[in-house]
């Protein structure tokens, strides 16, 4: 077992992809950093932040990326979106089998203000222009940081989330919220609650996130092989009607959820047996009950 | 009665005096021993006088904080002036209590998250410190010239004959009841709950007066707590070098670790790189420590084969319940935990201590006192010093002693190990060694008679750092000793003044040894070789057992 | 920030193979790039550093790093945020055993 957390976003790159086929655009010795960062006298990173090229992933061409949620939180600036951006549609020229996102992000970089905002809101319509290509986006979130804000978002836009349960997927972070709306509201210190409200269990639970599996790299780079082949030819683009079996989802979900302030009363509402016992399952004995419980859009609904 | 006897039974009758007030005062609210949780401010006042020695638990983890707080709220018409004696002033109301004229005079022996407020009262004349301590020094003045008047402690359970229950937190109490109950003191015991049948008795009942329930359980805060996620590479590097050129060196099978990032780093490579080394069964057998869920698998692995603890650590219930053939458990199946015993252990017992520190000097004195905090000792000066008592040898312990004697004409004792791990520099580039500590100007601002030093050089066997191990026994002369010091200082401008071919000569000697000399590959010293690297790792190693407080989950 | 340039002469072991970057720019770390150059033999070093003030530290760390590996035809590029002597020591090492173990390819 080898902890994925653990990597920074360089040794995740080699982890996934087949060894030694990975080819990075841009690579730092480019010196392309942030403009807005260097004019705030703030240090910056020669790749700011993101790893994007092409490699092999089971003998396939897949393009990838890997955010460096060790540089100011993963966060998304002006040269960092247009880097992702850019892979993406670079796979789309050609014609990539698949793009596999590492993803570990605070979301949009503030320093960079409005340049941040139109990155991540770019990301977003050219993940959504993979799929419409045909070519299948799969997102990996399993960082000690998590996905947040706008990237947790474009996650979404994702055909496919994989999580580990140490992941966390949500648009505001536990600390914003608290500010925001007070320690009774959510206390960001209990990390338990934290990791309930936002972590891989829930969001599988929820139906966010597709597939879930333990904090380990080859188990990371085997279920990003398989959603790949899980998603049938012609499967990739976003439908009318798979977006309205999503909107079905959310819609049952606020309707179930109506009042409810703790995971654990979601998950009795779900049907899991033993709520509190949850998150100290393991991977193989909680995928097993959550089989049964678990959210998930249902296509043909309304 | 005449008046010859009368003079010497003037602290008994007083007592008698004391509990008259209080059943007078309390009436139908006190049932025993027994008063009701809304009456304690009535028998705090009926049982204290004004100029009272009292004790207050106060301990490094366990908090009498209902007794404190009601210590805040009494009329200082009626009592002032009082004398408080505690280990450690955590909360706030062990200040609110000098501010409010309620207390005036201090001793104690740590202060940690009030070390700041402390200082701020001490200078403004409201809180007169009479000494800081070390824990066992306290203890120890408890028996002699401070005895508690009146002592508040905490406990977990209470019987209605006032028989406790202190379970694995028991920490400092049976020494703080002891001296009080038999020196005609009063012990207010607040407990978590009151039943029929306790799990075991572990302060008989004859010596608590009065038991009140305290409407919320006592907080205790997790310290002896280390995320293996947040261990450095470089802290890897100084744990390799502790097992490798001092543990295994000396045959270190007795020990102390303080807490710290650096010592979970060598706890943590016990199963791994230790055990390649063919360390088992050779090294860190027996330890004076809090139950460090850093330890559970070097305990797994065979390493451990006895824990003694001064407390215990919130999470670690559980398993230590499954361990009882390593933990002290009692016929109960809970620990029980003894500061006392465990400090006298750690200084007697051990052949080795090892810890971090804020500052070294160039005599190898270490302190942590820093400027506008007075935040004490706790027990570390009492592991951290040799134990000149001592007599019964060891390997470790007559090996370190030859070197520190040999070429000297003086009779032959052994010594024990006292290391000071530290890396050259700490957060913000602020340098670890300086020529002079803090400690002089706190001295000098807080009045204090003497520098609060930490660990004397003297005591010092080696300080380790990420550059290398300086073994200070094998130093004859002070010069030699400074330039030892400068030879592990790094780039610290302690270590560039170095004079270079002293040091090139100290390591020729083997009195400076860097990774290399002790043949560690510095490559080696990734996070790989941690036994756990997250606190799930921990949650997996103990089997389940080990639940970890919230704060430190990250699932 | 403040950037400090050194210059060092006579390496012996010139650099050959693809640019490498180890370390990730976060709070007490750094991260080095490393690739040859033609510098008529030298080495040459920059850092951009957040801790400002510590000249003469970097000038001992990096003589001594000189001195360990005697690199020629070599540039060291450094984007530092506050990390002791310990970690850039630690970090240059495994730059250069980055550059001159790997076959040229991966990141």
């Amino acid at each position: 077992m080898s902890s994925y957390q653990e990597l920074t976003a360089r040794q995740r790159i080699p982890a996934m992809f087949d060894a030694g086929s990975f080819e990075e655009f841009l690579p730092p010795s480019m010196r392309i950093v942030s403009p807005h960062l260097a004019q705030l006298d703030a240090a910056v990173s020669f790749d700011d932040g993101v790893v994007v090229g092409r490699g092999k992933l089971g003998g396939q061409v897949v393009f990838g990326a890997a955010q460096e949620g060790g540089f100011m939180g993963g966060a998304v600036g002006e040269v960092h979106g247009a880097k992702l951006v850019g892979m993406l549609q670079r796979a789309i020229d050609e014609r990539a089998h698949a793009v596999v996102l590492l993803l570990e992000s605070g979301g949009v970089r503030l320093h960079e203000a409005n340049a941040g905002l139109i990155a991540v809101s770019e990301v977003m319509r050219a993940m959504l222009d993979v799929r419409a290509a045909g070519i299948p986006v799969i997102a990996v979130v399993g960082g000690a940081n998590g996905c947040f804000g706008g990237m947790g978002i474009a996650a979404r836009c994702a055909n496919t989330v994989i999580m580990s349960e140490e992941g966390r997927l949500a648009m505001s972070g536990p600390e914003v919220i608290e500010t925001a709306n007070g320690v009774e509201e959510f206390d960001s210190r209990d990390r338990a609650l934290v990791w309930r409200t936002t972590g891989g269990k829930h969001r599988y639970l929820l139906g966010d996130c597709q597939v879930l599996v333990e904090d380990d790299t080859e188990a990371l780079r085997a279920a990003a092989l398989d959603a790949i082949a899980d998603i049938p030819v012609s499967g990739a683009p976003l439908t009318l009607d798979g977006l309205l079996a999503e909107q079905a989802m959310l819609e049952r979900r606020l309707h179930d959820t109506q009042g409810l302030t703790e995971p654990m009363d979601i998950w009795k509402g779900l049907g899991m047996p033993d709520p509190a016992r949850v998150p100290m399952l393991e991977p193989d004995a909680f995928l097993e009950l959550a089989a049964q419980h678990r959210a998930t859009p249902t296509l043909g609904e309304r | 009665m005449n008046h010859a006897e009368g003079r010497w039974t003037g602290q008994q009758r007083n007592r008698s005096e004391r509990l008259a007030r209080a059943g007078a005062a309390l009436g139908g609210a006190l049932d025993g021993k027994v008063v009701q949780a809304s009456h304690i401010v009535e028998l705090l006042h009926a049982v204290l006088e004004p100029g009272d020695r009292v004790c207050l638990e106060g301990n490094n983890q366990k908090q009498a904080d209902f007794l404190g707080k009601a210590l805040t709220r009494v009329d200082t018409a009626r009592v002032h002036d009082l004398h408080m004696l505690l280990s450690v002033l955590s909360l706030p109301e062990h200040l609110d209590v000098f501010e409010k004229g309620i207390a005036s005079k201090l001793d104690f022996s740590f202060s940690g998250p009030q070390a700041g407020r402390l200082a701020k009262l001490a200078q403004s004349g409201k809180l007169n410190i009479g000494a800081i301590h070390t824990y066992l020094e306290l203890f120890a003045r408890y028996f002699i010239d401070l005895t508690p008047r009146v002592a508040l402690v905490a406990a977990e359970m209470a019987d209605r004959d006032g028989n406790l229950y202190t379970g694995p937190n028991t920490e400092d109490t049976p020494a703080i009841v002891e001296a009080t109950a038999f020196k005609s003191g009063i012990v207010i015991a607040q407990v978590n709950q009151i039943v029929d049948k306790l799990p075991r008795i572990d302060i008989p009942g004859d010596w608590v007066g009065y038991v009140v329930q305290s409407p919320t359980p006592y907080y205790i805060e997790p310290l002896f707590t280390r995320d293996p996620a947040l261990i450095s590479e470089i802290q890897v590097l100084m744990a390799m070098m502790a097992i490798k050129g001092i543990y295994a060196e000396y045959e270190i099978e007795r020990l102390n670790h303080g807490i710290g990032f650096d010592t979970a780093a060598i706890e943590l490579l016990l199963p791994t790189y230790a055990a390649s080394l063919g360390l088992k069964g050779k090294i860190a057998r027996h330890w004076a420590l809090n139950p460090h869920p850093a330890l559970i698998p070097a305990i797994e692995a065979g390493f451990v084969e006895s824990v003694h603890s001064f407390g215990s650590e919130l999470g670690m219930e559980n398993y230590i319940r499954a361990r009882p053939d390593v933990f002290f458990v009692g016929p109960d199946g809970s620990m029980r935990s003894n500061r006392a015993f465990s400090q006298a252990a750690g200084h007697y017992a051990c052949d080795l201590f090892i810890g971090s520190t804020l500052q070294i000097d160039l005599q190898g004195n270490s302190s942590t006192a820093t400027l506008g905090r007075i935040a004490g000792f706790g027990g570390a000066p009492n592991m951290g010093a040799d134990a000149r008592g001592r007599r019964h040898p060891s390997k470790a312990w007559l090996k370190a002693g030859e070197e520190a004697r040999a070429g000297r004409n003086v009779i032959p004792r052994g010594q024990k190990l006292v290391v000071q791990m530290v890396e050259t520099f700490r957060e913000h580039m602020a340098p670890a060694f300086v020529d002079k500590l803090d400690a002089w100007q706190l001295a000098e601002q807080a009045g204090m008679a003497i520098p609060p030093v930490m660990i004397y050089g003297d005591d010092v066997s080696h300080i380790l750092t990420e550059e290398g191990i300086a073994n200070l026994l094998l130093c004859r002369t002070d010069e030699e000793r400074e330039q030892a010091i400068r030879g592990v200082a790094g780039y610290t401008p302690v270590g560039m003044a170095r004079d270079k071919r002293m040091v090139e000569n100290l390591r020729d000697r083997g009195i400076i040894r860097r990774p290399e000399d002790l043949g560690i590959d510095k490559r080696m010293a990734t996070r790989d070789l941690l036994a756990a690297k997250n606190m799930k790792g921990l949650v997996r190693a103990s089997g389940g057992l080990y639940d970890p407080p919230k704060r430190f989950r990250n699932w | 920030m403040e950037t400090l340039n050194y210059r060092f002469e006579g390496g012996q072991r010139p650099l050959s193979g693809m640019p490498q970057l180890v370390g990730v720019v976060g709070s007490g770390n750094l991260e080095i790039l490393i690739e040859p150059a033609h510098l008529k033999g030298a080495c040459e070093i920059e850092v951009r550093t957040a801790a400002v003030g510590f000249g003469a530290t970097w000038q001992a760390v990096m003589a001594d790093f000189h001195a360990r590996w005697s690199l020629a035809d070599a540039r060291v590029s450094v984007n530092d945020m506050g990390a002791t002597p310990a970690v850039v020591s630690l970090r240059l090492d495994q730059a250069v055993e980055s550059i001159a173990d790997l076959p040229g390819g991966a990141p």
